[in-house]
This record gives structure tokens, C-alpha cells and sequence, in this order.
């Protein structure tokens, strides 16, 4: 028998992991990550001569997770938008995987991104901006489930991208005639079985815990709709603001109004919270703009505070104005 | 036989070890504990090696009791697949055995017995090559990793043979196995030495390593006791789920 060295048993056992793409148009460059279902490889596209990024499901013969990684391309394939990554490709390597092709995107996590610790109204302007494709998704009937700072890309150019729809959904909430009409809702809502029938409809639990609904915890798939999204954007923000290293050195402050946000966003109730991520984002929207916010009902004192930061320019020159008015009154009366 | 070797016939299937092990058939039963011995007497000699520092002639001695005692003593009744992998209870078994032996310490070797014969040399050859100081624990897992991919390497030969594809094996032995530098040989070079096109070497060596993923995953399914267990195995071995 032939002896193996330590180099070749890490090679075969690398190799034993590269999905098989002979006779495809992809060529393996290296692993980028693992989940619990599926690998991403770091492949190129010789025929276009570029980089994309292969989501391979790492069962060879599992029909329910053949179908959920085929239904989760299905899902990007029907979302375009900057803010979603582009799927390219789908198909069944020769070593019997099923596997989709899409863009491959550089850049940091969200996660990784807060540790150069940005402003407090940089982040909440990011969460805008990661609200962004998730609305979009809600306005074509889709949830998608897992949102958490691990599933937020931020490229170098600060392009926001909302990764892994791989817990995707399709909701029953009616779509607006408008965007269905502009958009071509409607044909998705008539998709395939595959996009309406979510395989995690038996009440099983499928999320991150800390970022899942409470509705999503106890698996109560029919009560799931866009507030489930609407907690977990509510979490992120949650951790963009309390879990930074900024945050913990007390360097972040953090105004009543944003907490009021947060749990408003993330309130156990779902009736209690806000009913759209349109609804969130305007909140968040308002408090940039130092006007009021629906979750945080303000004292007086507080009313105050707002409107002098708001008009903080004309209430100095408004005050030196009449300060300058008073020593001149004071002056002329000698 | 210089090692235990796989019947042909045995039936592999899912749980077919363990299945096997308590067979009313003495002859299934048989068969299975030499598949068994064939996956782990290597590891379990270099372990013990290690692990107790016993002499050369000391571990083989030992070796042999233990799968003497495999075969004779249905020593795997015992074996709770729900409480550990086969492989950790086989390293817990030699322990035991170890202990107990040392505690009698009238150990003597067993007579009126066939030994099995094993190549302990190639195992010595094996055990003089280890580099970094691990726990024999850790070098315990490791060997068992190390000779599943070898006893593949093996199966695949073979299988090559059988098909007429030796070409196809020398390209995996070149490219794969013999290399000792990071850098393979170019496909084109694989081509001009074997006076293949260089597409073929592409799709020769692709079919290469299929089968060969095939060959772990059987022989992986023959050295793990429950579905469950391999399934495990192949994730964290191979980072696949397979069927």
C-alpha cells in the first residue's frame, strides 16, 4: 500500500471537497465559504473569462435541498435590483450536485464593516440602504427570512448587497396593481410550484436565533409576512448600534428615538410593529431629519431639543441677532 | 494475507458493518470484522504506539490480540452507535484492553492461535514518518483519515484495472498523489508523457477523481456502523452530504 504524506492527505482531501465541473463551462479557483446546506466556490467562467461565485449544494441525492437551492435561484433570478446579487446560471454538475451561478461580489461583511466603527447616522443611512432590496423583494411577494450582518455585503464602492435568499419566501400578501403592473409581480405570484411552496412549511425552524421573529422561532409559517423581515432589519439595527466597539466604549450615541426604532421593529407582536419596511425606513428617514418619529412619543423639553437641532442655524442667528439688538438698546440708552 | 482484505461479496449496504457484526451467520460475522480489521489495525497500532510507547514487537503483539479478541469475542456487542462514532469506540476498546492487560501483567502470548498477518513493517515504515508531536488522540484520528484515503487509493487501482483504465490512475497518481511539490505537473506535460491529447488528461483525470470520491465514500460507508455516522464522517472528511 502506498504510503500518504501529510501534503497529499490535504490534497486529497481538498480535492474531495472541489465540486466536479468537468465538462462545464466554470473552472474551481478556491473555497470561499460553507453553510450549512451549501458551499460557495470561487469559480471562472472560461467562456466570459470571469470571476463568479458557484453555490454548491453539498448533498448528492437530497431532492428537498436540491429543490430549495434551485427555488432560492429562482427567487434572485426574479429580483433584479443593484441591491440583490444577479444569478447567472443553474443546473446539476456531473457528480450529481445541484449547483447556481451567480456574481461574485467583493467586500466586506456588515458585520466586519462596523469594526471601522462609522458614525451613528452613517449606520442608520446603511440600514436605509439595506432596507432598500428587502422592500423591493416585499413589493414582488417575497420575504426573505435571514436577514442578519452576516447576509449584508458592502462593496468597495460602497454598493449594499443582501445575500443568501436561500430561506426565501413567497408570501400571500396582495401586491399594489402599480408594481405589479410595472414589474411583473403577477407572473411571479403565477410561478412555478417551486417558488410558492416553501419547503419549510411543516413548521419547521429554519433562521439564525437572534435575528429570527418570535413568529419565525416558533415555526408559524402562515403568520410570516413582511414584519418578519421588518424584526430582522429591526436586529441588525440592534446590532449596529449596540454591538460595536464604538457602542461599547460609550463613543456611540445613541438618541432615545433610534431605540424606540429598534423595538418598535423588533416588538414580539407583529401587529405591533411597523406594518411595512417602508413604514421603518420613514422613521429612521425622519429621525436623520430631525423631525418626529412615530415610535418615540416626545416630552416637551425634547420637542424643544429637536426643533433647536433642526433649526439650529437660524435660532443662533435669530439669538445673536438679538443679543446684538439688546447691547445695542443697552447702549444707546446711556 | 499482508492485510485483512474486503470480501468482494460482502454486501455493502447502509449500517451493512454493524448489521453484519451481529449476524446470526457466523460467516457474514466474518466477514465483516476483517473489514473491520482492515480499516483499523493500522491506526490502532500506530496509536498505540504512541499512546502506551510500547515496543515494536510489544504493539504487534497487542495488535494482534486486539483482533483476535475482534473476531472471537464479538467484542463489538457492546457498541452503542448512539453513544459514540465506531472509531472512538474502537480506540476506547484498545485502551481497555491495554489497561486490563498491564493490570493482570501476566500477559502472555497467545498460543494455539493463527496470527493474522499483517505488514508491520510498512506500519513501522509508516509510524518512524510522523512529524508533529500531536496527542494520540489527535494522531489516532488522523491515521484513521490517512488510511481511509489510502485503502481508497487501493480500491480505485484496482477498479482501474478491472475497467482497463491504468492510464487513468497513473494521471491521479501523478497529478495527486506522487507530486511532493505544490506545483502539479501541466496538463500538457501529463499529455506528452502518456501520448494523450490534453483534453483527455482534463476529462481522465475529472473521471479519476469521481471514482475516486466513489471509493471513499464506499469504503468510508464500510468503516462507519450507522447511516448516521457516515453521513457525519463524509461531512467533516469530505464536506459533502452524500446519498
Amino acid at each position: 500500500m502506498n504510503w500518504l504524506g501529510d501534503g497529499t492527505v490535504d490534497r486529497l482531501q481538498a480535492n474531495l471537497q472541489v465540486p466536479d465541473l468537468s465538462g462545464t463551462r466554470y473552472r474551481a479557483v478556491r473555497f470561499l465559504a460553507g453553510g450549512g446546506m451549501a458551499a460557495i466556490w470561487l469559480a471562472e467562467d472560461t467562456v466570459l473569462q470571469r470571476r463568479v461565485a458557484l453555490k454548491v449544494l453539498d448533498a448528492d441525492d437530497s431532492p428537498e435541498l436540491a429543490s430549495r437551492l434551485l427555488r432560492e435561484a429562482h427567487i434572485l433570478a426574479a429580483l433584479e435590483h443593484p441591491g440583490i446579487v444577479p444569478v447567472h446560471d443553474a443546473g446539476t454538475l456531473p457528480d450529481g450536485r445541484v449547483f447556481y451561478c451567480m456574481k461574485y461580489v467583493e467586500g466586506l461583511r456588515l458585520d466586519d464593516h462596523l469594526t471601522r466603527n462609522p458614525a451613528i447616522s452613517d449606520r442608520l443611512r446603511l440600514l436605509l440602504r439595506i432596507a432598500e432590496p428587502v422592500a423591493f423583494a416585499h413589493s414582488r411577494g417575497i420575504i426573505h427570512r435571514d436577514l442578519k450582518p452576516e447576509n449584508v455585503m458592502i462593496g468597495p464602492f460602497g454598493e449594499v448587497l443582501v445575500m443568501d435568499w436561500g430561506l426565501g419566501k413567497v408570501f400571500s400578501a396582495p401586491v399594489s396593481e402599480s408594481s405589479a403592473q410595472n414589474t411583473g409581480a403577477a407572473e411571479l405570484q403565477r410561478e412555478p410550484a417551486s417558488l410558492r411552496v416553501c419547503s419549510t412549511g411543516h413548521g419547521s425552524v429554519l433562521g439564525t436565533p437572534g435575528y429570527m421573529a418570535p413568529e419565525q422561532l416558533r415555526g408559524e409559517v402562515a403568520r410570516m409576512d413582511q414584519r418578519t423581515d421588518v424584526y430582522g432589519l429591526g436586529a441588525i439595527l440592534s446590532f449596529m448600534i449596540g454591538n460595536s466597539q464604538a457602542a461599547q466604549s460609550n463613543m456611540l450615541r445613541v438618541g432615545n428615538p433610534v431605540r424606540a426604532i429598534c423595538a418598535k421593529a423588533m416588538d414580539s407582536d407583529p401587529n405591533r410593529r411597523y406594518a411595512t419596511v417602508e413604514a421603518l425606513t420613514a422613521d429612521i428617514a425622519n429621525y436623520l431629519a430631525d423631525s418626529p418619529v412615530s415610535a418615540y412619543p416626545e416630552s416637551a423639553v425634547e420637542r424643544l431639543a429637536r426643533l433647536f437641532n433642526r433649526h439650529r442655524t437660524a435660532v443662533i442667528l435669530i439669538a445673536a441677532y438679538l443679543a446684538m439688538r439688546l447691547l445695542f438698546i443697552l447702549f444707546s440708552h446711556r | 494475507m499482508s492485510t485483512p482484505t474486503r470480501s468482494d461479496d460482502f454486501p455493502v449496504t447502509r449500517h451493512s458493518v454493524l448489521v453484519a457484526m451481529r449476524s446470526d451467520d457466523p460467516a457474514q460475522r466474518l466477514r465483516a470484522t476483517e473489514t473491520i480489521s482492515a480499516a483499523y489495525w493500522k491506526p490502532i497500532y500506530k496509536y498505540i504506539r504512541l499512546k502506551w510507547s510500547l515496543s515494536r514487537e510489544d504493539a504487534q503483539d497487542f495488535t494482534q490480540e486486539f483482533l483476535l479478541r475482534l473476531i472471537e469475542k464479538d467484542f463489538l456487542e457492546a457498541f452503542d452507535p448512539a453513544k459514540a462514532r465506531l472509531r472512538t469506540f474502537m480506540r476506547l476498546c484498545a485502551d481497555r484492553l491495554f489497561l486490563n492487560q498491564a493490570r493482570d501483567a501476566q500477559r502472555q502470548k497467545r498460543n494455539g492461535s493463527t496470527p493474522i498477518l499483517l505488514d508491520f513493517d510498512e506500519a513501522e515504515r509508516e509510524f518512524a514518518r510522523r512529524i508533529k508531536p500531536t496527542s494520540p488522540e489527535e494522531y489516532f484520528e488522523k491515521e484513521c483519515v490517512r488510511h481511509l484515503l489510502a485503502l481508497a487509493v487501493e480500491r480505485l487501482h484496482t477498479r482501474c484495472e478491472s475497467l482497463g483504465k491504468l492510464v487513468h490512475f497513473k494521471l491521479f497518481q501523478d497529478y495527486d498523489l506522487d507530486r511532493e511539490t505544490e506545483i502539479p505537473p501541466s496538463y500538457s506535460q501529463l499529455a506528452a508523457k502518456y501520448r494523450l491529447a490534453a483534453t483527455d488528461v482534463t476529462n481522465y483525470l475529472a473521471w479519476a477523481r469521481r471514482e475516486f470520491r466513489a471509493c471513499v465514500l464506499q469504503q468510508l460507508r464500510e468503516m462507519t456502523a450507522t447511516d448516521g455516522e457516515f453521513r457525519r464522517e463524509a461531512k467533516a472528511i469530505l464536506g459533502i452530504n452524500p446519498k
